[in-house]
C-alpha cells in the first residue's frame, strides 16, 4: 500500500481516545500531548509498512506512555523527581489491559477529557480553541486560520487556557451519575459553540470555518456513541447535521447570505438531512424533551419543506414558544415572532418583539426583523429607521450587504402608490 | 447464486474522512460498482448512515424492547452492503478484492442469499 493517505483518518479517529487515557495516566495535557505526538511519528514509520494496527487507540497508547515514561527518566537526570503521583501510579492504573477494553471503560475518560475543555473558568472562545487542539487535533495553524487570528496568538490562547485548567482541580475520579450528567450537558454546549463558530460567518471571508462545522458534528457523534441513549445529545447532532445540511445554499457566489426562503434547496445535503430526521425520531421516542431537541425539530421542519410555502410555521411558532418557556430569552422570542409573522401576521410579530427592544438594541438581528415587519405593514419610514440602525451593526460585510438590499426594496415600495396596500395582500397570502 | 457482501470498517475512522477522501472513495467504488452493473452481476447497494442513527429492537422478550444503537458494540460495523450475482465464491471474492482494493481497511463478510423477495415496489 503506497497510499498513506488513510494513516491520517486512522489517527484522527484513534485520537480522543488515546488522549483521554494519557490524561488520565499522565494527569497533565502537556506531557500527554508530547507523548502522543511522539506516538503518532513513530506510527507514521510503522505503519505504512507494517499497515495499521488492529486496534489504532490501544497501539497509540502503548507507544506513547512508554515515551512520555522514557522522556521523565531523561529528564529526571537533570531535575528533580516530580512528586510520585504525576505519573499515576493509583487505583485506576492497576490493570495495565485497561487500554484494551472497550466502551464503558473509555467513556469516562473520553467525557472527562472534553468536558477539561469546557472548565467554566474558560471563555468561550478559549473552550474551543482547547477542545479543537486537544480532542480534535487540529493544527495551532489550522485553528488560527479558522479563527482568523495570526498562529502566535492563538498559541498563546491556547497556552492560555491550559495554564488555568492546570491550576483548577481536575476530577479524575470516576464521576457520580449527576457529575456525568452535568458534564455530558457543558461538553454539549461546548460543541455547539464549536459549531457555531464556524457556522456564523462570511463564508467569502473565510472558507476555513465550515472545518469547524464538520468538527462539531464528529464530536457530536462521538458523545452519542458514547452515550446512545440520551436524547438531548441526538437532538444535538441531529441540529447540526440540519443546519450543516444547508452550508452549499446559504451563500451566493459573493459570499452573500441568502435567506431561508429564497435558498436553493435542491442543493440541501439530503444524506446529512435524512440522518438528522432519523436521529429526530429516534430522540423523539423518549419523549423527554430538551432544549436541543426544540431547535432540531424546528430545523427538521424547514428541512422537510420542499418549497418555501410548504414550511409548517405555526407548528414552528409553537416550538419556539416551548423553547421560550424553557429557556427564556429575547433572542428566542424573535425567532418565535418571525414565525407568528408567517401565521398571524407582522402587526401580530411587531407586538411580540417590541418589548424586546431594550434587551435587543445592540443586536442585529432584532433591527433587521423589525424593519421587516414594519415594512409588511407599509410603515416606510419607520422601517428605514430600523434598517439603518441594523446596517449599523452589522457583523460583517454580507450582512450589511443583504440590509442594504431591503432598504433599496423600500424605496421601490414606497415609491408604488399601492404599496401599502400590496404590502397587506403579501401578508395575507404569507 | 445471489451472494450479500456485508462491508464492516470502523465508523469512527469512515466519519474522520475529509470530505474531499470520502468523495474519492466513492468515486474509486463507484468505478468498480459500474463495472459490476455492466456485466449484470450487481444488485442493490446500500450504504447505511452511522450508528448512531441506528435502533435495535430485542425481540428476545415480550414485549420486544427497543434499545437505540446498533445491535452490536464492536470495533468495526456494519456500514453497507452490495447483492452480486455470481456463479462461485470465488467470483465473489473477486469482486470483494475489486471493492477493496478501492477501499481498503476493514473487512468484508460475504455470505449466500438463501431467498430474496423484490419488494413490489421494484417489481412494479
Amino acid at each position: 500500500m503506497t497510499d498513506t493517505s488513510w494513516i491520517g483518518a486512522v489517527m484522527t479517529a484513534a485520537r480522543p481516545k488515546a488522549m483521554a487515557a494519557l490524561v488520565r495516566y499522565f494527569r497533565d495535557l502537556d506531557t500527554a500531548e508530547e507523548a502522543y505526538q511522539e506516538a503518532c511519528l513513530r506510527a507514521l514509520k510503522s505503519w505504512p509498512s507494517n499497515g495499521p494496527p488492529r486496534d489504532a487507540a490501544a497501539w497509540l497508547i502503548m507507544v506513547a506512555r512508554n515515551a512520555g515514561i522514557d522522556s521523565a527518566r531523561r529528564q529526571r537526570r537533570m531535575q528533580p523527581l516530580p512528586p510520585e503521583d504525576v505519573i499515576s501510579d493509583r487505583s485506576d492504573m492497576e490493570a495495565v489491559a485497561a487500554e484494551r477494553a472497550d466502551g464503558a471503560d473509555y467513556r469516562d475518560d473520553i467525557l472527562r477529557l472534553m468536558f477539561i475543555c469546557c472548565h467554566r473558568e474558560l471563555p468561550a472562545t478559549q473552550q474551543i480553541a482547547l477542545a479543537l487542539r486537544i480532542v480534535s487535533g487540529l493544527s495551532v495553524h489550522q485553528i488560527a486560520r479558522a479563527f482568523m487570528v495570526s498562529d502566535a496568538a492563538m498559541e498563546q490562547r491556547i497556552t492560555r487556557a491550559k495554564a488555568r485548567i492546570a491550576k483548577a482541580e481536575v476530577p479524575f475520579e470516576t464521576p457520580s451519575a449527576v457529575e456525568r450528567a452535568e458534564r455530558v450537558a457543558a461538553v454539549a454546549a461546548m460543541i455547539y459553540l464549536v459549531f457555531n463558530e464556524g457556522y456564523t460567518i462570511d463564508v467569502a471571508a473565510n472558507g476555513w470555518r465550515a472545518e469547524l462545522c464538520e468538527e462539531a458534528i464528529r464530536l457530536a457523534r462521538l458523545l452519542l456513541n458514547l452515550f446512545p441513549v440520551e436524547p438531548e445529545l441526538m437532538g444535538l447532532a441531529a441540529l447540526l447535521l440540519l443546519q450543516h445540511a444547508r452550508a452549499d445554499a446559504r451563500f451566493d457566489a459573493d459570499g452573500a447570505a441568502i435567506p431561508l426562503d429564497q435558498q436553493d434547496r435542491s442543493r440541501w445535503n439530503s444524506k446529512l438531512i435524512a440522518e438528522g430526521l432519523a436521529l429526530m425520531d429516534k430522540a423523539l421516542r423518549h419523549r423527554r424533551p430538551g432544549p436541543f431537541q426544540l431547535q432540531a425539530a424546528i430545523a427538521a421542519l424547514h428541512a422537510r419543506a420542499g418549497r418555501p410555502e410548504d414550511t409548517d410555521w405555526p407548528q414552528i411558532a409553537l416550538l419556539y414558544g416551548a423553547l421560550e418557556r424553557m429557556q427564556p430569552s429575547p433572542v428566542i422570542a424573535l425567532n418565535r415572532a418571525v414565525a407568528v409573522s408567517r401565521t398571524d401576521g407582522a402587526e401580530a410579530a411587531l407586538a411580540i418583539i417590541t418589548p424586546l427592544a431594550g434587551a435587543l438594541d445592540g443586536y442585529f438581528y432584532f433591527h433587521g426583523a423589525r424593519g421587516s415587519f414594519l415594512k409588511q405593514l407599509g410603515r416606510y419610514h419607520e422601517a428605514r429607521e430600523a434598517y439603518n440602525r441594523a446596517i449599523a451593526l452589522a457583523n460583517t460585510p454580507a450582512e450589511a450587504r443583504h440590509i442594504r438590499q431591503q432598504l433599496d426594496s423600500l424605496t421601490e415600495a414606497a415609491a408604488a402608490p399601492s404599496s401599502q396596500q400590496a404590502a397587506r395582500e403579501n401578508d395575507q397570502r404569507r | 447464486m445471489q451472494y450479500a457482501i456485508l462491508c464492516y470498517h470502523d465508523e469512527k475512522v469512515t466519519c474522520a474522512w475529509s470530505k474531499e477522501q470520502d468523495d474519492a472513495v466513492m468515486e474509486k467504488l463507484g468505478a468498480v460498482q459500474e463495472r459490476l452493473a455492466r456485466s449484470g452481476k450487481l444488485g442493490p447497494v446500500a450504504r447505511l448512515l452511522p450508528t448512531t442513527a441506528a435502533t435495535t429492537l430485542r425481540k428476545d422478550r415480550d414485549p420486544p424492547l427497543v434499545v437505540d444503537g446498533p445491535f452490536a458494540e464492536t470495533k468495526e460495523q456494519l456500514l453497507g452492503f452490495y447483492i452480486v450475482n455470481c456463479d462461485s465464491l470465488e467470483e465473489v471474492l473477486d469482486i470483494a478484492r475489486d471493492l477493496g482494493r478501492a477501499n481498503p481497511g476493514g473487512a468484508y463478510e460475504i455470505r449466500p442469499v438463501g431467498l430474496f423477495f423484490d419488494t413490489p415496489d421494484a417489481a412494479s
